[in-house]
């Protein structure tokens, strides 16, 4: 056996790979820009000054890891084969969403549109990065550029320019009194029946149909 | 000396605050402002002076966050109204269907009566 082979007991097989030699360390290779830089500093301020802490900023790095399209494909298929909470949905989507486990860390709400065979929505957003975090994750960078923010002025669809709306009444943090809307994003009607599956986030607010 | 009992008080009727009751309701038209103060609004441009159809009022009612993004605001609330607007009237020469809308929301402030 050579020195650097290792075999693992009782696995039955061996790792041609191991780490017995040095990879090359991870190093960025480009230049922060002017808002990592920003971003950077304000955070290292706000420690600093023990207005958060490494553990909070952490925290929320992983809430928001844990949300993902998956999430909104489970309340999707939901809505399909089960009418009252279809219903319940279009009523009041954050309480619906809640039903299913998947809680809302903020207060914003969640309105939520159906398509049918006669109308697609199209939900844009305008100007403030409005996404529903809680239950789709983080939005593509694209959803943010300008060529999508156009999009009311050429698509075929019912176009909604989705604005902040603060449910907030009070709030400690200058950031995080960011108007954040509710989210707005499609319960696609799919032909396909329950067993459908959502195929990607973009179906779910929605330029592609599912 | 008796005492008055709770029930056979006279009090005069509750007067609202300015605001607090929505000031349009569904199906009234509605235009929005023209205005362009500096700073960071959420009323598209490409609405600005276009008229359209209150399809509904938007409840509860929320603190103006044009204001609140500046930490000026005192806590007062009014309602946004989600308004549509059929895009042929937004973009000149739209090849679209007459059908095809925008549906966005726009606080009271913004809107004028017509």
């Amino acid at each position: 056996m050579a020195p650097d082979r290792e075999i693992h007991d009782g696995d039955g097989h061996d790792h041609d790979h191991n780490h017995a030699h040095d990879h090359a360390g991870v190093v960025g290779d480009v230049m922060p820009g002017y808002f990592d830089i920003m971003e950077t500093a304000v955070r290292e301020l706000l420690v600093e000054k023990q207005l958060i802490g490494a553990s909070e900023i952490r925290r929320q790095i992983e809430v928001l890891d844990s949300r993902t399209p998956a999430l909104g494909a489970k309340v999707v298929a939901r809505a399909w084969v089960d009418p009252s909470f279809r219903a319940r949905l279009l009523a009041d989507g954050r309480a619906a969403c809640e039903e299913l486990g998947i809680t809302f860390y903020d207060d914003t709400g969640l309105i939520v549109l159906e398509n049918t065979d006669k109308i697609h929505n199209l939900i844009v957003c305008t100007l403030c990065s409005c996404y529903p975090r809680p239950v789709l994750g983080l939005p593509p960078d694209w959803y943010k550029l300008k060529p999508y923010r156009r999009a009311p002025s050429s698509s075929r669809a019912r176009c909604w320019p989705s604005l902040a709306r603060s449910f907030r009444t009070t709030s400690k943090f200058a950031l995080a009194t960011r108007p954040r809307r509710s989210a707005i994003w499609s319960c696609p009607n799919g032909p396909k029946g329950p067993r459908a599956s959502v195929r990607s986030s973009s179906s779910l607010w929605s330029p592609a149909m599912p | 000396m008796s005492k008055a009992s709770p029930a056979a008080t006279a009090f005069a009727p509750i007067v609202e605050a300015d605001g607090e009751a929505p000031a349009f309701a569904a199906g009234e038209c509605v235009r929005i402002s023209v205005r362009f103060p500096v700073g960071h609004y959420r009323v598209p441009h490409y609405i600005r002076g276009k008229l359209g159809v209150i399809e509904a009022v938007i409840e509860p009612p929320a603190v103006n966050n044009e204001e609140e993004g500046f930490g000026r605001n005192a806590g007062s609330k009014r309602h946004y109204y989600r308004v549509a607007i059929p895009l042929t009237d937004l973009w000149e020469g739209y090849a679209g269907s007459p059908r095809d809308g925008l549906r966005i929301e726009v606080f009271e402030t913004w809107l004028e009566r017509v």
